[in-house]
Order: structure tokens, then sequence, then C-alpha cells
């Protein structure tokens, strides 16, 4: 069709051509010719109409699906690296994140001159070092990192060098607000975003979540019981010049770890700086062999077994022969002792044939099910094998059941000793947020389990674990000094005091542990580095500043119905009813 | 719409009720664009090469207003003043571009630019207008007479119009003149084989640019393979659109642009997308693609063949170069330094294209049928008045 013949359609025609003209004209006028241009442009157009649309779905592809790129804050090449998920205490503090940071490389082959770059380079980053900066520059390779993690007015400031050949990377960085604080806990993530200790290591593919945002990771820890027991600890430390600590405080009920300290302890936003005695978690990788404090579980095992009663009593009127050994009380009574007797004047010789009595066998399928013959299953990758008699002679029972001869994490031992006073179940340590009820294993009756209460509370009350009593509250608990085994021997210039204690003994919530490696005695406490004197007053400080943290009503812990409530005679009778 | 009465017989009257006002409003919003984009992507540069922070955008602000005049005033022209207005152009510009290659001074390696009246001016930029229109009235002569002069004369001009381009060198614009030239060729109904043949050495030509010319294969191999090479430049346009998501980082969050030297030229597309998101990146897409395929349309209904070859040669320069702009932004293309029409900074590039889309207005205009008359009897190429 011709234009012509449109045009004079649209309007009054003023010529007055003749319409048979018009005609005339479009039917002459090599109208198929025209009408070849006429299908040829709609072929162009239909081929500009195609490229735009091209480019539009282009637009389209890369603005909307590209998340993944999309989460980056530079312009810089996207590294492919997902986001870190947080971690956070049970209360939602964030103990863990991530923070997109640029990370400077160069393109050596682009640089034209390596040694003005250099300069350049290092006008603004002065901390890098001269001669590797130009050597690097200098390679000729197509990739090389310069420095990690730039701040934003670093980035800047290189930007505005406008040198060729650096380019940023946008990286994840790990960043812990709240420093060293649960750092044995937390761990760590290495300058490539993988963890590489704690629960970051444990956790790395959940974290890592697979590319998307993962929600974040909430743990069975509190801040502020965490920090209590630091601090609580790291004062002990100072005080008696110990080479270590460990302290956890645990959950009776459902086996969640509050608080798990090791000291001395690291930064990990500094990891690089770090001393490998830092990052040893003392509390769930070291193992220790933890003396008396064991004893709480050979009374449990005697009751359980019923090879003994509370009444029971067993001759320590002289120290007890086994082959080449001699087992000795610390402080002999030199007399038969009633349980709770042996157990508040801490006899060894009691605790040793009171095992005896149980046997060997039973001995070890009992501290199987109290989980001390195997490692913990808490989700650590820093988790010690306890080291168990190998074979397991008649002498082996014996000192097991004081807490020689066997070495076991605070950690795991603190679970066992949950056990022995939350009713009678198990109730294995975990650092993740409990999500409601758990599904228990019963290893001991729920007498024996309140006997031990009672136990523990008469030892803080009339034994050796005075120094550990907190005002308002009623705690129980044991001491432990052991000495440290060195080649064939023991040191008995080299202890490891603990204290386990548990609160409120009516009804127990909380485990807490404190043990301080190699303390020394000092003035205050008469020159003893033991554990009545070095780490049951950590326990009691803990007690006192977590109780109320965590909700732990204060009650008179002199008055008549708390005394009845837990009361036992020395004679093992019993009175009240906690329950 | 207000304006001039209709009865208004007056040159700006007649131009009033005949041009299309849905095209100037497209051009409009691109301008509107361009200031906007120019102002946010070219403080960045300006401040790295020690200019103050607005400097580019104030220039481009002050070339919008000659570049409106040149529209305007270019729009009001018939076919026969674009025709004679194109050749006078072609003549300046062939001239300048010669003294270009003589006088100017290598700017990396190329002589492209020249001073004039102490204004810096790339006479290539006006030579692609006016050589499509020129191109235009040969084509629209041969298919008119048939005389095969007249086609070879068009491939002559053609040839000599590559040289010197390739003189300077400016293969880039050099494509586009061909590219061109060959959409002409191709619309002006050159049977099958003869478009064939001028694809193949279109395409010979290409292939010899890949192989003699280091950096023309070095940019190919870098876009078929980009692990090859050095992608920076696109590797970071392409992350601008990812980073700015649906609807961008906001105006001024960018970074693209304290990156890349061409920000404010041949990378605004990049802070387009990265500041304003895809939203803005869509709305310039469909801004061109409405300017393009409306000229197409109202072509369509043209019964003069030299107003559809001039008229289709321009809105193909416009819109390949905008294709070509947003294509090597997005990693579609090899990487070729082409600006975005009326968006990309730049007073030369500007101006041309306001000579060129002024003319398309101009051919594009609804004429009354005694302006038709007048043409035909003006001896104008209209192919039913050489029988008449």
């Amino acid at each position: 069709m011709s234009g012509v013949v449109l045009m004079g359609q649209r309007g009054a025609d003023p010529t007055g051509t003749p319409p048979n003209q018009r005609v005339r004209v479009s039917a002459s006028s090599g109208g198929d010719a025209l009408g070849t241009g006429h299908a040829r442009l709609t072929v162009v157009a239909t081929f500009f109409a195609i490229a735009f649309a091209i480019v539009a779905g282009r637009i389209i592809d890369l603005s909307a699906f590209n998340d993944d790129r999309g989460t980056g804050t530079s312009a810089s090449v996207a590294t492919g690296q997902s986001v870190r998920g947080d971690i956070v205490d049970r209360n939602g503090v964030v103990l863990a994140s991530s923070l997109a940071v640029a990370s400077l490389y160069a393109e050596p082959r682009r640089i034209a001159d390596p040694a003005l770059a250099t300069e350049a380079l290092m006008a603004v980053l002065p901390t890098l070092d001269h001669g590797q900066v130009f050597e690097k520059l200098s390679t000729g390779k197509s990739f090389v990192w310069l420095q990690r993690h730039l701040t934003p007015s670093q980035q800047m400031a290189v930007n505005a060098l406008g040198v060729p050949g650096l380019g940023f990377r946008t990286e994840q960085r790990r960043v812990y607000p709240h420093g060293a604080l649960a750092a044995h806990v937390v761990g760590y993530a290495g300058i490539d975003n993988h963890g590489l200790g704690g629960i970051e290591q444990y956790f790395d593919a959940d974290l890592l979540g697979g590319g998307g945002q993962v929600s974040a990771l909430e743990l069975s820890i509190d801040v502020r019981t965490q920090y209590a027991l630091q601090e609580e600890l790291a004062l002990a430390l100072e005080e008696f010049q110990a080479i270590g600590a460990a302290g956890l405080v645990l959950d009776a009920r459902t086996g969640e770890i509050i608080a798990m300290v090791s000291l001395p302890n690291f930064d990990p936003n500094q990891i690089g700086t770090s001393l490998a005695d830092g990052r040893f978690n003392r509390a769930s990788l070291g193992v220790y062999e933890l003396g008396s404090t064991l004893k709480i579980l050979t009374i449990a095992m005697a009751l359980e077994f019923g090879t003994a009663t509370l009444e029971s009593e067993f001759d320590a009127t002289e120290p007890l022969r086994v082959g080449r050994f001699t087992i000795r009380d610390d402080h002999p009574e030199s007399r038969w002792l009633s349980v709770p007797e042996i157990f508040i004047h801490s006899s060894n010789i009691g605790a040793a044939r009171m095992a005896m009595e149980v046997g060997a066998d039973r001995q070890q399928e009992f501290l199987n099910r109290m989980g001390l013959m195997s490692r913990a299953g808490v989700q650590l990758p820093e988790v010690g094998t306890p080291i168990v008699p190998k074979p397991w002679r008649d002498t082996s029972t014996m000192t097991v059941a004081f807490g020689h001869g066997i070495a076991v994490s605070p950690l795991q031992f603190a679970g066992a000793v949950a056990a022995t006073i939350n009713g009678g179940w198990a109730v294995p340590p975990t650092l993740i947020k409990s999500q409601g009820p758990v599904d228990r294993q019963r290893v001991l009756s729920g007498e024996t389990s309140e006997a031990i209460r009672r136990l523990l509370r008469l030892n803080v009350l009339e034994g050796t674990g005075t120094l550990a009593a907190a005002p308002g509250f009623l705690v129980g608990g044991k001491t432990g000094t052991a000495e440290k085994a060195r080649g064939g021997g023991y040191q008995s210039d080299a202890l490891v005091s603990s204290f386990v204690g548990a609160f409120p003994m009516n009804d127990p919530r909380y485990v807490v542990l404190a043990l301080l490696d190699e303390p020394q005695g000092n003035d205050s406490t008469k020159g003893f580095a033991t554990a009545g004197w070095t780490a049951a007053p950590v326990v009691s400080r803990v007690i006192s500043r977590i109780g109320p943290l965590l909700g732990v009503e204060p009650v008179d812990t002199i008055s008549r119905t708390a005394q009845q409530a837990l009361f036992i005679s020395l004679d093992g009778r019993t009175a009240g009813a906690a329950f | 719409m207000i304006g001039p009465a209709r009865t208004d017989t007056s040159v700006v009257g007649r131009w009033w009720w005949t041009v299309d006002w849905w095209t100037i409003a497209a051009i409009a919003v691109l301008m509107v664009i361009g200031i906007v984009l120019v102002m946010a992507a070219s403080p960045p540069v300006a401040t790295r090469i020690g200019l103050p922070p607005f400097h580019f955008a104030q220039r481009q602000a002050m070339f919008l207003a000659p570049a409106l005049v040149v529209i305007a005033g270019v729009s009001m022209l018939g076919p026969q003043g674009v025709r004679r207005l194109a050749i006078a152009g072609f003549g300046v510009a062939v001239v300048l571009a010669i003294a270009t290659l003589v006088f100017g001074d290598p700017v990396n390696g190329a002589r492209r630019w020249i001073h004039v009246g102490g204004v810096l001016v790339q006479p290539s930029e006006i030579l692609k207008p006016t050589f499509a229109v020129i191109s235009a009235v040969m084509l629209a002569a041969y298919q008119r007479t048939g005389d095969k002069k007249m086609g070879l004369a068009s491939l002559g001009l053609l040839a000599f119009v590559l040289m010197l381009l390739a003189a300077q060198p400016d293969y880039g614009m050099a494509t586009v003149v061909a590219a061109v030239w060959f959409t002409q060729f191709f619309i002006a109904g050159m049977p099958l084989r003869w478009v064939a043949a001028a694809g193949a050495a279109g395409a010979g030509l290409l292939t010899m640019a890949y192989v003699f010319v280091p950096h023309v294969a070095s940019r190919i191999d870098r876009f078929l393979n980009p692990a090859s090479g050095d992608n920076y430049q696109v590797e970071t346009a392409l992350n601008a659109f990812a980073t700015g998501g649906a609807l961008g980082r906001g105006p001024g969050e960018g970074v693209v642009k304290s990156v890349l030297p061409d920000a404010h030229t041949d990378f605004i597309f990049a802070v387009a997308g990265e500041e304003f998101g895809m939203v803005a990146g869509l709305l310039i897409v469909a801004a061109f693609a409405f300017v393009i395929l409306r000229g197409f349309t109202r072509l369509l209904h043209e019964g003069n063949y030299f107003i559809v070859l001039a008229a289709g040669g321009l809105l193909a320069q416009f819109g390949l170069q905008a294709f070509v702009n947003m294509g090597v932004n997005l990693r579609l293309l090899p990487a070729k330094g082409m600006t975005l029409p009326f968006i990309s900074y730049g007073g030369s590039s500007i101006l041309a294209l306001a000579l060129g889309m002024g003319m398309v207005l101009a051919l594009t205009r609804r004429r009354s049928t005694t302006a038709q008359t007048r043409w035909m009897l003006d001896g104008g190429a209209q192919p039913s008045e050489a029988k008449a």
C-alpha cells in the first residue's frame, strides 16, 4: 500500500487531486519496490525489537535473579563467599556475627610501575611490608592478595590512589563482639570464613547454610553468667598464681551449659596473635584426675547397688595397703566412719572400701552409665577422651573411688554430678539452647539422688566445702584436690584443686564447677592450695552473683524449714522431705 | 495542547502541528535521565582528575540547551532542507576529519579530536548522521532511476568514510557507519544476493580486524573467554546490576562510579542499574525502543523512498548505538566504547545526536498534501515525480 494514499486519507485534500490520480501515482511509482522497502523496514524494526527485548531480559536476569551476588556491599568482583550465620546466646545476645569488608588484591600483570605503586600503597597502608609488596607487584601474576579486611577509610584511601591493577573483593569478616568472653565455646573462623574451633567449627556447614542466609544459632550459654564465672575464675587464678582455670555452670535438669570458661583464654578477633595455651579448652578438652569429688559418684554407686546405706560404717582406722600402694586419709580420723563422715572428711580409705564392696565390674558399668568412660557428646571439636585404668585392677577400683587413676574432663564430670542430684536423670551436656522437654533417661533412683543432695549440703555446712556457702542460697558441693601425675608418681606441689557444687540443694537447678590448675597457697589461705581454700570460694562468689541473674529465689538458709528439708545426721539419719 | 493556531501557516506553526511530539517526549525523558545520571556518576570521576565535582554535570546541562535548539531547528526543515543540511554538514565534517588527521592531538593513540574556534570537536560524530542522509539520497536515486552508478557512488562514498575513520583509527564508529549503510542497503530493496554479498564483505572486514588489529582480537577473546584476561570494567558493570537489584541502592549510594574511569560516559548504564535499579534500566530500554519502533512504524506509512532510507538509517544508527552500549554494560557484547545516546556525557556526541534526531523528526513530520505537492514540484526524490 502506498503512503501517498494513506496521507490522502488523513485529512482534506486541499489540492483537489482527483482520486484516480492518486491511484495512478501509487500504482506507477515503483510501488513494488517501496513495498519491498516497507517489508524490509519491518525486518529491521523486528531486529531492534528483539535486540531491546534481550537487553531488557538481561537486566531483569542480572538484577532480580542474582541475590547471592547482590548481598555484597561493593562493586568488587563477587567472591562466592556466603554469609556465616550469627551465633547468639540463650537470650539472643550476639556472640559472633559477619561483616562485609573489602580485601585488597592486585593484578600484577596490569601494574605498569611496581615501584611507584608500592610507594603509593605504603603511603596509605604503612603496616604493609615494603619489600614484600614490591615483590608481589613485580611477579606478573594475575592475582595476589595485598591486604585482607580493610577498614572503609583504608579502602577509600587506596581507591583515591587511582592505581590501575588494584582491586577489592568483598569478604565476610567474622566479628566477636564479646571478644574473649566465650571464646572457647564460640571458637573462631579463619580468614577464609571457615570455622577453625569451637561451635564455629562444629557447626561450620550449618552456619554457612549452603549459600543462603541462615537463622542465628542459639546457644545454651548465658553471657551474664559466663561473665560472672569468668571474672571470678580470673580473680582466683590471679590470687593463687595458678597456671590455668576452668569453670562450668550447667543446668542440672536439661544439661544445658549456661557458662563454660577456660583460662587463659584468647580473643577470637585476634586469633593470629593468640597462644596455643590460650586456645586450649581446659573445660572440655583437658582431662584431669579430679580427686575427692569422685567420691560423690562412689557413694551414689554404693547406695544404688545397695552395698551400703547412709547408716553403714566403714573401717578407716588404718591406712589401706593394696600391693605396693598405701591408701591414706589426708585428715585421718583413725576410726570407723559412717557414710556421711566419709564424705565430709573426704576419707580415701572409706571410699576405697565402699568401691571394693561394689566390685570392679559394676563400678565400670556405673561410671560408664554416668558418662565418664567415653568422650562427652558435646557440640565441640575440642572434647577430651577420658583416661581410664587399663587393665582395671582392684587397685584401680580403689583409687578411682577417690578420683585417682581416672582422668576426665570437667565438663563430663559436671554432667555426671548433675545426674546424681536432679533425681537421677542422665543429662548429656549440650551447648544448644533446649527447645522444650528432653527425652531423659534414668540412671539413678530418686532416693539415691536425694541422699546425695543431703550429703552435698552437709559438706558445705560442716565439711570441707564450708567456704562455698553463699548467703541466701542452699549450696551443696564437694572439694577435690589432686596431685598432678608426672612420670610414675605424683607431685605434692602441683595440684588440681576443684570444687563441684550445686544450688539450691532442695531442688537443684544448677551445677557449678570451678577448677584451678596448679594454684599456690597464700597468706589468706594459711598457705593451703587445696580445693576447700581455693576453688570453693570461687563457687561461693559465682553462685552469689548468678543466683539472682538466673532467677533462683534466695531463701533463709538457717531457717528451720530449710535445715530440716535437707537434714542428715552424721550417722546417716535423715528427716523432713525435700520433695 | 497549547500552541499556535491550527491555521497558522508559518514555519513554526506548521512544525508545531506536524512534528511527532511522542518522540520528542521520549527524547526529553532520555535527556532528563541523562542529566540525573551524569550528576550521579560524574562527581567521583571529576574529583579524580582534579576538577570540581559537578564539572561534568554542569557542562552536560550546558550542552543540552544548544542540543534542544538543534533538534527544534533541524526538525523544522522539510525533506529538501534536510538533504541540503546533510550535504553541507558532510562536507564540513570531511574537511575537519582530514584536518584532524593532520593537526589533531593524539589521545590514547587516536586522532579524533580537533580544536575549532577554541572548542574541541569530534568531526566523525557529525560524519555519522550526515553520511546516512547522503547515502539515502544515493540509494533512493538508484531505486528511482535504476542507475547503477548511484549505487556504486554510495558504495564508494562508504569506502571513503571508512578509510577516514580507519585512519584515525576509530573502528567502533567505522563499524556503526558500515552497519547503518548496510541497513539502508537492505531497506533499499536490493536483491538479496547483493545483500548477502555486502554482509559477507562486512564479516570479512570484521575477520580482518580480528586478525590484524591486536586490541580488537583481545577484546573479542576476552568476551568469549572471560578468564583469558582482564574484564575488570565489564565485570564491575555487571556486578552493579546485581547489587542494584530491583530498586537500586539509591541515588549517590553506588560505588561503581568510583572505580570505573568511564562511569559518566561508556558505563553510565551500569551506574543507572546500581543506583536506580532494574526499574531505571528497563525505563531507559523502553524509551529507546519507543523512539526507534515508533519511528519505524511511522515510516511504514511513508511513500517517499528517500525519507524511508534517510530516517530509517538515522534511527538504525541511534538504536544500534544504544544497543551496543547497553549490550557492553550487560556483557552481551564485547567491550566497545560507545556512548549511550542523550544519556552519556559528551558535547560532540549530544550535538551530533541532536542533529540526527532533528533530521528524523523533520523527515517523519506529517506533511500536508500541500507540502507533499510542493516537495514534488521542488524536484524532490519522490518516485512518482520522475514519471509525472
